[in-house]
């Protein structure tokens, strides 16, 4: 009946009005589809605020029933106890120095090999290009044994060099490394050449400070992936005061039982220096991420 | 002219021997010496004797190994399958936003994909807790109001262990996903809404095709990252044996066996399978490129 009464001046107005609905439809899904966005992001973010909440809790509040979203009683025993009766200042001490010798050691390992590869004619450089490109697909897993026989007989096993060695296999780093410095443009490198500068001035006062953003992203997520490595560093070190953090949590869930206020301090404390890193840095471990995956950004 | 030659092969080698050096003793060799390994019964440490395909045909008929293969690919079939389809619906969700609450959104669905996997595993762990578990809020109305220990249960494992890797790992798909939406241009959009497609037919006909290069993409990485599956696995099991997986097996037979041999063709076999999917994303992300 209103269809019909509203016939005649829906002649006149009707491509407006359908303008108007679908407007107004695009604004309600659209209001819908953000909700349920936010509401997921509240869903996935909440097992981490969780496990930090309770850290802050006393022992008989977390094994209360029931979910408070706060403390009734705010208390840093759990961690103090963590940081006076566990080796974690040690293992963090470990984490340190491995995870920044892992990142020095590849960036400029992959900076000269990325910049040689560019740059210089010499024999034998598209084989080690190739095999660069081959060592891509190589699943570092696959190779834990020999490389724990391989470490052995260099008497490195349980040694932090020990766990060092094998996460300087890189591969990415070069790639990127030598595409970056593949688009600088030749005219600098000529007008430098002629004012008399080597390849090694070169390359430490032209190519790296113009791609000084990468070798910024790529430290930071080689530091990262370094801090957060768990299978290589738990086969080479079978001495807790060698252990690196990710590993020596592992220990303290052992020690304890289940003591979950303290477990997730340990935890906490071991995410601490990533989310610190990624939270600072956010810009640029996107883009590391990016540039690892194939996406120059 | 000769001798800037000559320099700049020196200045190569200077530059190249660290790099070659590494390669050498931490990543040629040992790849050679795992298949060489692979046909001998050596220990962990220590030579062995030639046997042929003898470590092949036991891994054939070994049980466990079969188990181990099976979870493997149980595990990367519901890990990376889901993991690509809800980065994809994230990431349209969080495309929409704009802002400071875009990046507060990221941020959260990201955050996780940075933290150490032991850090992952304890946070789970208490979520999951048998006893007080926030978790079981969840799972008890499904369960008969009755609590479930998810990953002391057998069937309940693998999928239980896939669903972290899931949120783990799912931030990572987002943030390729997100940059392959914003290469979309908007002016293709506004033509869709001009002549009147809905938003069902504006993602069908233009989003999915533009972005299915990016589905290649973060479908194969994950593909190929999910296979070398351990970590997680490996400290949430109580029964190893009935949950094991490939790397897992790897570790059993050459750390904890002894047998370096046997640990070394189950290497060569995982190192296989990874090749030829690398080679599979190759082509996939070439043929792409030629359209």
């Amino acid at each position: 009946m209103t269809a019909s009464a509203g016939l005649a001046s829906d002649l006149t107005a009707a491509p407006a009005a359908r303008r108007v609905r679908r407007l107004r439809r695009f604004d309600l899904a659209g209001l819908l589809i953000t909700l349920v966005t936010l509401v997921a992001a509240v869903i996935f973010a909440f097992p981490l605020y969780w496990g930090l909440v309770t850290t802050f809790k006393p022992e008989y509040e977390i094994v209360r029933p029931g979910v408070e979203l706060w403390p009734e009683r705010f208390t840093i025993e759990n961690y103090v106890h963590v940081l006076t009766q566990t080796k974690i200042g040690l293992w963090y001490v470990n984490s340190l120095i491995t995870s920044g010798a892992v990142t020095v050691i590849v960036i400029i390992m992959a900076a000269g090999a990325g910049y040689a590869i560019s740059q210089l004619s010499f024999p034998g450089r598209r084989l080690f290009w190739w095999m660069i490109l081959a060592s891509f697909m190589v699943p570092i897993p696959a190779l834990i044994v020999t490389h724990f026989i391989v470490l052995s007989q260099l008497g490195l096993i349980n040694t932090l060099a020990g766990v060092v060695g094998p996460q300087l296999i890189a591969p990415v780093t070069v790639i990127i490394y030598k595409q970056f410095f593949d688009s600088v443009p030749k005219d600098f490198r000529e007008a430098a050449v002629i004012d008399g500068a080597n390849d090694f001035q070169l390359l430490f006062r032209i190519y790296l400070p113009m791609n000084w953003g990468v070798t910024t992203a790529l430290a930071i997520i080689t530091f990262i992936g370094a801090w957060n490595l768990f299978l290589w560093p738990f086969l080479a070190i079978s001495s807790e005061d060698k252990m690196n953090i990710t590993v020596g949590i592992t220990q303290v869930h052992d020690a304890f039982g289940v003591q979950y206020g303290r477990d997730l301090a340990v935890a906490m404390l071991a995410a601490l220096p990533v989310a610190l890193v990624y939270l600072i840095f956010q810009r640029r471990v996107t883009q590391a991420i990016m540039l690892s995956a194939g996406i120059k950004g | 002219m000769l001798r800037s030659r000559r320099s700049e092969i020196s200045t190569a080698a200077v530059l190249m021997a660290p790099f070659v050096v590494i390669y050498g003793v931490l990543f040629v060799y040992p790849t050679i010496k795992m298949v060489h390994l692979s046909f001998t019964n050596a220990p962990l440490i220590g030579p062995g004797k030639w046997v042929g395909f003898d470590n092949f045909a036991r891994l054939w008929s070994d049980r466990l190994f079969s188990t181990a293969v099976w979870n493997t690919f149980y595990f990367v079939a519901l890990s990376v399958i889901p993991g690509t389809l809800v980065a994809l619906l994230v990431a349209l969700g969080v495309n929409r936003l704009k802002g400071w609450l875009q990046s507060l959104v990221l941020a959260a669905f990201f955050l996780p994909y940075i933290l150490p996997v032991s850090v992952v595993v304890q946070i789970w762990g208490w979520m999951f807790d048998k006893d007080f578990g926030v978790a079981q809020y969840a799972i008890a109305p499904f369960n008969g109001g009755q609590h479930l220990a998810v990953f002391r249960i057998v069937p309940l494992f693998i999928p239980a262990v896939a669903f972290v890797t899931v949120w783990w790992c799912l931030g990572f798909s987002v943030l390729l996903y997100i940059a392959g939406l914003r290469n979309i241009s908007s002016e293709i959009y506004e033509a869709a809404n001009l002549d009147g497609a809905g938003r069902w037919t504006t993602f069908r006909r233009i989003t999915w095709p533009l972005i299915w290069p990016v589905t290649v993409l973060v479908f194969t990485i994950q593909l190929i990252l999910q296979f070398k599956i351990f970590d997680q696995v490996y400290l949430l099991a109580t029964r190893p044996d009935s949950t094991m997986v490939m790397v897992q097996y790897i570790y059993k037979q050459a750390f904890q066996m002894n047998k370096g041999g046997l640990a070394s063709a189950a290497s060569v076999i995982l190192f296989l399978l990874i090749i030829i999917l690398s080679v599979l994303q190759y082509q996939l992300l070439r043929t792409r490129g030629e359209r």
